[in-house]
């Protein structure tokens, strides 16, 4: 039952210098996005602050796609989950950046952020301990994902559960999850989620400099994220991924524990979604339980499918082109957006199985 | 007026048919007198039970009762005791007082208890059962003498029981006790607990009264989670019978699945709307039935020969494709029909609400849905087990080029397995669209769920399909009382993955298949 893709032979090494080549120029131009953003509003070269906060939106993307890629695209497990440790990461900081709201907020309350204010709250509950330090805040962001990723993948791992029903179990858990933040009493600010933030680590949030600071750090976070990635997929340990997905039952035979394998690979999955979110949430300014829509995982998974999985260039490449054609898409036929999602599922499944990279590296076709 | 009341049947014995015309005139007669007059009156013609009095008394109590010089009564006009036309000139208003209201109360239970119509009857019972005095116990065993109808014994029964726990003597207290511990009404509790406090001679009797109208209420609680459960396992059961075949006996993952009982769902929503009008319009819900299965079972057909064929052994590129699948459904389906909610209607047949023995109340579309999901399981049973489609399918999943050197078309039964799914998944659609949204993301909802119960049952096992459905069912609406909707169905959730911790292939693993690949 387990896919069984064959692996596709590695890229010529011609077309391999492409893609760095082509990657490298990519993250140079993203970098000088906000310095262009900075020319006079008439200069050719000047770029809107609209591009600058969808490509910052785009640049988180690209680390959810790199930790989905990492677990589909290595290791084989198809997570239908990854947008809510993505989600978790971004609550995490919401919740710290709610904090930081203090007395600005509209009923003034030094402590309690609004909501828990309107719902009668008489004192923080446990849960928002610690969520005013910065460090904490970016510690649950990593860990909350971390864990809830450890508790389901243990079980699901001990017992052997792959493929779909892995899937179906990670859908399951995400669908839980919203259903959960959806309500009030969670303390989460039920439908609304979080919004209305002033400031983090002392800059205010509405200044440019701010925003470009941000678009910055998740650029750079976006750079280590892909290099730690690179490290780990060129690794031995990269290579026992890549036969847990070609041959699980064949590595277990030969003495590897591939549950623990597949659990370190899914845990440190989840965590770098968790640190998408957190990246997110700032430069976005809001953050609502319709991020645990089950919808949102499974089209993070279609990005790494368009862009090929099994290279890290491909999620990358996958999250900017399939964002932006969404954001070009949607501002002049919104009607039309979801049959074109649609038609990318079922087309990248049916005719590109390694996605643009493999188109652009013309290995041999399946 | 007490005493007076205890003579009622002693004065209903007397005056005999032929007297009771005489008595009703000539007791009327006296509204018109003074205050003492008409307490007498009032009391005359409430001890009659004659119903002409009520409009009378109603008239009176409401300061309509109007009266010439001569004493004659009007009402609006008109005569109130013939009906004919009166005089309209030099008319008074009669008055009343106090005492006179006090009577018209007593006078109206009376009546009232002896309307031919059954709800009022119930009604005045109720009045009694609240007024709980124990001038009425004599009236009420009369009323009860008479009575044949069983929802109005009981109410009766229960006011009798009031009124005598009121009683100052205790043994018609005990009495009472009995008769309201006999019950299994809440209202009846909170009387018992009321009336504990004032007689702590009574407190050993009074207990057990109340122990065992708890007795019957939990047992009443217990037997409407049941059915909530049931009906939910049903709901279950029909959303999940679909993928049953499709992903249980195929191996097909088909995320479109909530779609096509989406398309079922609009599939009534046309019929209907094709029928309004036309002689067939109360037939339009069952004729929904087979039309949905149609399409759903179309567009399975053209899902399967021109997408899924090409991913067969490569169930995770299914899973992605046929997501897509469906988000083209339901963008199809909202610029069709737009976003927001159809309107369904239901068949009379399918309105209303049963009452079960023992008090339970259900909805007749509830019931309906059940008796609907256990029917199309038969089916599918049927269709699989009995039929020469049955008999190839299972031949093609157990060994497919056997199969085919045996002559079977495999790629024909392939896609007729699917189209049977899906057909099943739109008949779903149809029992759906009567208590749910019709929404173009009406499936979304039920896909997850889908899969729990195919997963929890057991994959390719249809008889864990149902258990798997009704437990699932039942244990959701077992726990929502104190967990609350939502943190019952991520128990829930939870709750199956530790379940396969255990068992891994679901309730009902299949011999044979368990080795992967």
């Amino acid at each position: 039952m387990s896919a069984t893709t064959t692996l596709a032979p590695p890229p010529r090494l011609q077309s391999a210098l492409v893609l760095r080549g082509l990657l490298l120029a990519g993250l140079a131009i993203l970098a000088l996005l906000p310095l262009l953003n900075r020319l006079p509003v008439d200069s050719v070269l000047h770029v809107s602050d609209f591009i600058v906060a969808v490509t910052g939106k785009w640049i988180c993307y690209g680390v959810l796609a790199l930790a989905i890629d990492l677990a589909w695209g290595y290791a084989g497990i198809l997570s239908l989950g990854h947008g809510a440790f993505f989600a978790l990461g971004g609550y995490a900081m919401g919740m710290h950046l709610m904090r930081l709201i203090g007395p600005r907020g509209v009923y003034g309350n030094p402590v309690l952020p609004d909501f828990m204010v309107f719902l009668g709250y008489a004192e923080l509950p446990w849960t928002w301990w610690g969520f005013s330090s910065f460090p904490f805040a970016l510690l649950m962001a990593l860990l909350v994902p971390g864990l809830l990723a450890g508790v389901v993948g243990y079980l699901a791992f001990r017992s052997r559960i792959t493929g779909v029903y892995l899937s179906i179990i990670t859908q399951a858990m995400t669908y839980a999850l919203m259903l959960a933040f959806f309500r009030n009493d969670m303390g989460f600010g039920g439908n609304n989620g979080f919004t209305d933030f002033k400031e983090l680590l002392g800059m205010p949030l509405n200044s440019g400099g701010t925003r470009a600071m941000l678009f910055y750090a998740a650029l750079a976070v976006l750079g280590l994220s892909l290099l730690l990635c690179r490290h780990i997929t060129q690794s031995k340990l990269g290579r026992v991924l890549v036969a847990v997905r070609d041959a699980e039952s064949r590595l277990r035979f030969l003495g590897y524990n591939t549950t623990h394998v597949k659990l370190s690979v899914f845990v440190l999955s989840a965590m770098l979604a968790g640190l998408a979110g957190a990246l997110y949430v700032p430069l976005v300014g809001i953050i609502n339980p319709g991020e645990f829509s089950p919808g949102n995982s499974i089209e993070a998974v279609i990005w790494v499918a368009v862009g090929g999985r099994g290279t890290l260039v491909g999620a990358l490449l996958g999250a900017f082109s399939v964002n932006a054609l969404k954001t070009w898409l949607t501002s002049f036929a919104p009607d039309l957006w979801l049959f074109v999602l649609g038609g990318l599922f079922v087309a990248v499944t049916l005719f590109l199985p390694r996605g643009l990279v493999g188109l652009m590296s013309r290995g041999p076709g399946r | 007026m007490s005493r007076l009341l205890r003579l009622l049947p002693l004065l209903l014995l007397l005056a005999g048919p032929l007297r009771a015309q005489e008595g009703f005139e000539t007791a009327a007669a006296g509204l018109s007198g003074g205050f003492a007059a008409q307490v007498e009156a009032v009391d005359r013609l409430g001890a009659l039970g004659d119903p002409r009095a009520l409009p009378i008394l109603r008239a009176l109590s409401e300061g309509r009762l109007q009266k010439t010089p001569e004493g004659v009564l009007v009402i609006g006009g008109q005569d109130a005791l013939t009906g004919a036309p009166a005089a309209t000139a030099s008319l008074e208003t009669v008055r009343i007082n106090n005492r006179v209201r006090g009577a018209l109360r007593g006078a109206f239970g009376r009546l009232e208890l002896a309307s031919f119509s059954v709800a009022e009857r119930i009604s005045a019972a109720g009045g009694l059962f609240r007024a709980r005095s124990p001038d009425n116990i004599a009236m009420l065993e009369d009323a009860l003498g008479r009575e044949s109808d069983a929802a109005a014994r009981t109410a009766m029964e229960q006011a009798l029981a009031a009124s005598r726990l009121a009683a100052p003597e205790a043994a018609v207290k005990r009495q009472g006790i009995l008769l309201l511990g006999g019950t299994g009404s809440p209202e009846a509790r909170s009387l018992l607990l009321e009336a504990r406090a004032a007689n702590p001679d009574l407190a050993a009797e009074i207990d057990a009264a109340v122990s065992a109208i708890d007795g019957r209420l939990q047992l009443r609680r217990a037997a409407e989670t049941a059915f909530q459960g049931l009906s939910l396992g049903s709901v279950l059961l029909l959303a999940a019978l679909g993928l049953a075949v499709t992903f249980g006996v195929m191996g097909i993952i088909n995320m479109a699945h909530g779609e096509m009982v989406m398309l079922g769902a609009y599939t009534t929503v046309v019929v209907q709307g094709l029928l309004r009008g036309t002689p067939l319009a109360p037939w339009a819900l069952p004729l929904s039935v087979p039309a949905a299965f149609l399409v759903a079972a179309a567009v399975g057909v053209a899902l399967e020969r021109t997408l899924i064929r090409h991913l067969y052994g490569r169930p995770l590129e299914t899973l992605l494709m046929t997501f897509g699948v469906g988000m083209i459904l339901q963008q199809a389906v909202r610029l069709i029909f737009g976003a927001q909610n159809q309107e369904v209607t239901s068949p009379a047949w399918m309105q209303g609400i049963v009452t079960l023995p023992g008090g339970v109340e259900v909805t007749q579309n509830r019931l309906w849905i059940i008796l609907f999901a256990l029917l199309v399981l038969a089916v599918t049973v049927a269709a699989i087990r009995f039929t020469r489609f049955g008999l190839e399918m299972r031949a093609v999943v157990q060994n497919r080029r056997i199969a085919s050197t045996m002559g079977i078309r495999t790629g024909r039964v392939d896609a007729m397995t699917f189209a049977f799914g899906s057909g099943i998944a739109g008949m779903a659609g149809v029992a759906l669209s009567q208590i749910d949204n019709v929404s173009p993301n009406l499936g979304t909802g039920y896909i997850i769920d889908s899969f729990m119960v195919v997963v929890f049952g057991g994959v390719g096992s249809l008889a864990g399909t149902m258990i798997g459905a009704f437990t699932l069912g039942l244990v959701n609406k077992m726990l929502e009382p104190w967990a609350g909707a939502v943190l019952a169905k991520i128990a829930v959730l939870v709750g199956i993955m530790l379940f396969i911790q255990r068992r891994p292939k679901g309730l009902f693993a299949l011999k044979g298949r368990a080795a992967e690949q």
